[in-house]
Order: structure tokens, then C-alpha cells, then sequence
């Protein structure tokens, strides 16, 4: 029940164990992923890399707590988890803002669910807007704002929480390029500021390796880890790491890893995934899922 | 249209260099407008004041001039302000009522399952029956015609409002329930934040069409079985031969009824600032 790893501050430790997550019928359930271990350290930064209906996103939701398990268990700080909660935040590949609510509204959500009086969620919500590069636009409604401004809200809106455990998927496929790279160095920075452990779904090679200090290589149907590659590089990290030799050597060894999946003979003997059969659970974990 | 009518006018020298052709659009489009009502009005008083007589016999169809005479008439006489305020009452009461209920219930249906199964099929099986048909059920129930058509009234919005609350709340995009789970958010919160808000521009919809059908029942329902009310009014004429009444009568029904979505569309846009026409662009 309590938190062994908070007495330094290092908080959000994440213990999967033989996790299983399938649906439908008994008799033949459709298996999204099997035999998960994973262990995630307090403050650590992993990018979960697997092709698209690998299941990678149908995990993060067990782990947000709206998708429940089948088989083994997920375990954060020492607590099973069971609901979602505040202290595991979640940002979706499209943003989920409230479209009723403003750029404020929405960042002071979570506050205002826990009760923290009005002046003092503004004040917080105006900090964390700042930090995020949106002063000036907490007026503004979601539908206003461009792509990446509705995901700076969107971080934001969970960062604000101060969660023990940040669960992204897929958060920036959606953007442009240029702002997908402003974005993944935002998330750095704000990373390094707040240590919260981090969980980064993504099929992005490059974006995998940069952010992370582990990149957890997913294979499909059903999903299972295939191989934990952990990356070295300095930190902060720039653009220039995208270019260095050590960069190379791991993108080599992810691509390796990935393109032994890809020629699998087995690769299609299931029909682990048909998004039209699946619960809305999982479809709303992997809305852009084809 | 206003917005552009006044960018035209407001911007000095855009305007001078371009001839203000929003504005000329907006003219010419009322002056069309007009043109046609002053045409459909002289071809009905040509027609009723020669008496044109083929499947309409249109000598007993009041010239307009004859409806604006029996409208000023009418006017001053101290029974048209009953007629009138008996039929409001009756509107706001039904109409209140069927849109309490249809969205509590809208909401719970859409929500739970377990609502939907013991709910759903007793309303299916109602919903197809017309207002108008409740109506000599209606006489029997209850023991004064005031609550019989109050309760035609509330029959009529009913429905409409139910079924788009349902719709409202099942169109919900899930994600945004699950994010508001991960921010810390309860069931009750959940449904006071976000269901509620995500289905209300489906359920002002909802309100706008029951406000018409409610119109349309209480109407029906005042010929029948009423004392005072426009559609009481209406038949009276009818009954009694004052021809250039019935008109004013229907036009009476056709601007209250306006005024009323008027309103409704006034209260929708007043609470979901999001929707106004200026939110959507950057």
C-alpha cells in the first residue's frame, strides 16, 4: 500500500507482471497482448515501439486503469491498478479537450475536481500555460487553436495533476514535423523539470530513441515485448542527436528488431485485431487504429 | 451576413476601392425577399376579392385586407389577451415538463444500459402514437380539459426531446469520458462535466423540434376539448362564421410558435458559447 521509492521524491514506479489483456468470447478470445513483464524505474522515460494493432495502445490502457486485464497484474508504487485515476495522466494521439470549456477551463480541470479553491487552480493553471508556451490564449476555445497548441492543453491539462505517471499515445503522429519536434522538446523539458515516469507509445523510430532512456520493442498479433533497447545518449538532447553515430548504431539496432517482426511467417495467422469487433475500450485507446 | 455586411462598411478604404458588394448582395437579397411576400399577398387578395373559384373556392378564403381589419378589431378586444396567455400557460407548462423528464431520462437511458432495457421498450411502443391520438384518452384521464391538454402539450415535446438526448449522450466521443477519468474524474463528475455538456448541443436540438410538435399538439388539442386558447379562438371563428378570424388566428399560432424556437435557439446559443458563430475561426 505505501510508496517505498517517495521517501526521495522518486515516485511512479511501474511493475508489470505476466500482464494478458484479450477480448470477446471465452472460447475464443482475441488476444491484443500476452506475457508482458516490464518494469518501469521512479522517473524513468520509456517509448513503446510496435506497428500500428501491435497492441501497444490497448496496453497503456490497462495501465491508465480503463481497460481491464485478463491475466497477471499491473502495479504502481507498490498500489494494483484498478480505475483510472489522476496520478496516471493520458494524452491521446488527438487531443481530448473538452470543446465546451476554455484553454482555462480545461487546464484547471483536474483541480477543480479536487477541490482546490478557485484562485489558486488559476494561478496554477496560468503557471503550467506558461510553461507550455500558451499565456495569452487561456480565452481561447479548443476548436480555436492549431494541432499543436491543442496538445500543449492537452499536456498541460494532465501535467497540471502533477501525476505520479504520464501514458502518451502516440501524442504527436498527428503534427507537422517541424511542431512534432518543438513538441517532443517541450515534453523534454518539462520532463526534466517535473521527473514524472513516463510511458511513450510510438512508431516512430526517431522519436522513440530521442526521447527515451529505453526504447521497449513491441511485436504483433498478439503483442509481447521482443526486445529492450536501452538508449545512453547525453541529455538535454537536441537536434544534433538525431545525427550522432550512437543514434545511428540504435536506430540501426531498433530498425533490426522491427523488420524481423515485419517478415514473421505467423505475422497474420491470427485475427488478434479487427478494430470493428473490438470494445469501445480499445477503440478509444487506439483511435486512429486501421 | 451581418458579419460581412459589416467588415464591408466598417473598412474606409477597402470600401472605396472595392465597391461594397456585400452590402449590394444584402439589399438586393431583402429586396427579394420583400418583393415576394407583397407577391404572394397580392395574388391572395386578387383572388379572394374575385371570388376565383376552382378546387379552392376562394370566396370564402378573407382577403388580406379584410385579416387586417378583423386583426385590428381583434386587437382591442380584452378576450384576445386570455386567449393568448391561456395558451402560453399551457405551452410552458407541458413543454417544461416533457423537457424535464425527456432530458433526465435521456440522459439515464443513454448512459446505462440497465436504464435502457427497462425503459426503452414501454416508450418505443408509445413514441409512434401521435399526440393528436392520446387526445379522447386524454379527456377520460384526467379530471379537468386544462390538465388533458397540458398533458397533450407535454406528449407532443416529449418524444422529440427524449430520443435526441439518447442520441446526444450515445454520440458522446468515449475518449473524452476516459480523459476525464485520468484527470480525476468520478461517475457523478463525469456526468455533470462531461456527458452533460457533450450532449447538450443535441439536446437544445431536441428542445427546438418539441417546441413545435408541443405547439402543433396544443393546438390540435384546444379545438377539440378547449375553453380559450388561439386554437379555441381559431375554431370558434370557424363555427361562428367570423372567416377573417381563422386567418388571424393561424397567423397568431404561426408567430407565437416562432417566438418561442426564437427563444429556444436564444437559450442554446447563451449557454454553449463554444458553438457561436465567431469560436470557430482562429
Amino acid at each position: 500500500m505505501s510508496a517505498p521509492a517517495s521517501v526521495d521524491g522518486a515516485r511512479g514506479a511501474i511493475r508489470l507482471r505476466n500482464v494478458g489483456i484479450s477480448f470477446g468470447a471465452a472460447a475464443q478470445p482475441m488476444v491484443a497482448v500476452r506475457n508482458i513483464d516490464l518494469d518501469i524505474l521512479p522517473g524513468e522515460f520509456i517509448a513503446i515501439l510496435g506497428p500500428s494493432g501491435c497492441g501497444k495502445s490497448t496496453l497503456l490502457g490497462a495501465v491508465a486503469g480503463f481497460t481491464p486485464v485478463s491475466a497477471g497484474e499491473i502495479v504502481m508504487d507498490g498500489e494494483a491498478v484498478r480505475h483510472p485515476s489522476a496520478e496516471r495522466g493520458m494524452v491521446f494521439q488527438h487531443h481530448t479537450l473538452f470543446p465546451w470549456k476554455t484553454v482555462l477551463g480545461n487546464t484547471e480541470f483536474g483541480l477543480k475536481l479536487r477541490g482546490v479553491r478557485r484562485v489558486e487552480r488559476r494561478e496554477r493553471a496560468h503557471d503550467i500555460l506558461r510553461s507550455v508556451g500558451l499565456a495569452g490564449f487561456e480565452r481561447r476555445y479548443p476548436e480555436q487553436l492549431s494541432g499543436g497548441m491543442q496538445q500543449r492543453v492537452n499536456l498541460a491539462r494532465v501535467l497540471v495533476n502533477r501525476p505520479r505517471l504520464l501514458l502518451m499515445d502516440e501524442p504527436f503522429s498527428a503534427l507537422d514535423a517541424q511542431t512534432r519536434l518543438q513538441m517532443q522538446e517541450l515534453l523534454l523539458e518539462l520532463w526534466q523539470e517535473l521527473r514524472m515516469t513516463v510511458t511513450f507509445v510510438t512508431h516512430d523510430i526517431d522519436e522513440a530513441i530521442f526521447l527515451s532512456d529505453r526504447v521497449v520493442v513491441f511485436s504483433a498479433h498478439p503483442g509481447r515485448i521482443k526486445a529492450e533497447i536501452p538508449v545512453r545518449l547525453d541529455r538535454p538532447r537536441f537536434t544534433d542527436t538525431l545525427t550522432s553515430p550512437e543514434f545511428m548504431r540504435l536506430k540501426r539496432g531498433c530498425m533490426e528488431s522491427i523488420r524481423e517482426e515485419s517478415e514473421s511467417p505467423h505475422r497474420l495467422d491470427r485475427n488478434a485485431h479487427r478494430p470493428s469487433a473490438l470494445p469501445a475500450c480499445e477503440a478509444a485507446a487506439a483511435p486512429s487504429a486501421p | 451576413m451581418n458579419a460581412l455586411h459589416f467588415r464591408s462598411v466598417g473598412s474606409g478604404a477597402l470600401a472605396r476601392s472595392q465597391p461594397a458588394p456585400d452590402f449590394i448582395r444584402f439589399a438586393r437579397s431583402w429586396a427579394l425577399r420583400i418583393a415576394s411576400i407583397v407577391a404572394c399577398l397580392w395574388v391572395w387578395q386578387q383572388a379572394s376579392t374575385r371570388g376565383w373559384h376552382t378546387i379552392i373556392q376562394f370566396q370564402n378564403v378573407p382577403a388580406p385586407t379584410e385579416v387586417v381589419q378583423a386583426t385590428q378589431r381583434i386587437l382591442q378586444s380584452p378576450k384576445v389577451l386570455s386567449h393568448v396567455v391561456n395558451s402560453l400557460r399551457r405551452i410552458f407548462l407541458g413543454f417544461s415538463l416533457a423537457a424535464v423528464l425527456a432530458v433526465g431520462s435521456g440522459l439515464v437511458i443513454g448512459r446505462f444500459r440497465l436504464a435502457g432495457d427497462a425503459l426503452m421498450l414501454p416508450l418505443e411502443i408509445l413514441r409512434p402514437i401521435p399526440a393528436v391520438a392520446w387526445i379522447p384518452l386524454a379527456i377520460l384521464m384526467f379530471t379537468s380539459p386544462e390538465y388533458s391538454m397540458v398533458y397533450i402539450t407535454f406528449i407532443g415535446a416529449f418524444f422529440p426531446i427524449l430520443v435526441n438526448t439518447i442520441h446526444g449522450v450515445q454520440s458522446l466521443d468515449r475518449r473524452l469520458i476516459f480523459a476525464s477519468m485520468t484527470l480525476g474524474a468520478g461517475p457523478i463528475t463525469v456526468f455533470r462535466e462531461v456527458i452533460l455538456p457533450g450532449a447538450l448541443p443535441s439536446i437544445v436540438t431536441g428542445l427546438s423540434i418539441g417546441m413545435g410538435t408541443s405547439w402543433f399538439s396544443l393546438v390540435t388539442a384546444e379545438m377539440i376539448s378547449g375553453q380559450f386558447g388561439i386554437g379555441y379562438y381559431t375554431w370558434e371563428a370557424y363555427t361562428l362564421q367570423n372567416y377573417p378570424d381563422i386567418v388571424v388566428g393561424m397567423i397568431a399560432i404561426g408567430v407565437l410558435g416562432m417566438l418561442s424556437s426564437w427563444l429556444i435557439k436564444q437559450a442554446g446559443a447563451w449557454c454553449m458559447p463554444w458553438l457561436r458563430s465567431g469560436a470557430a475561426t482562429v
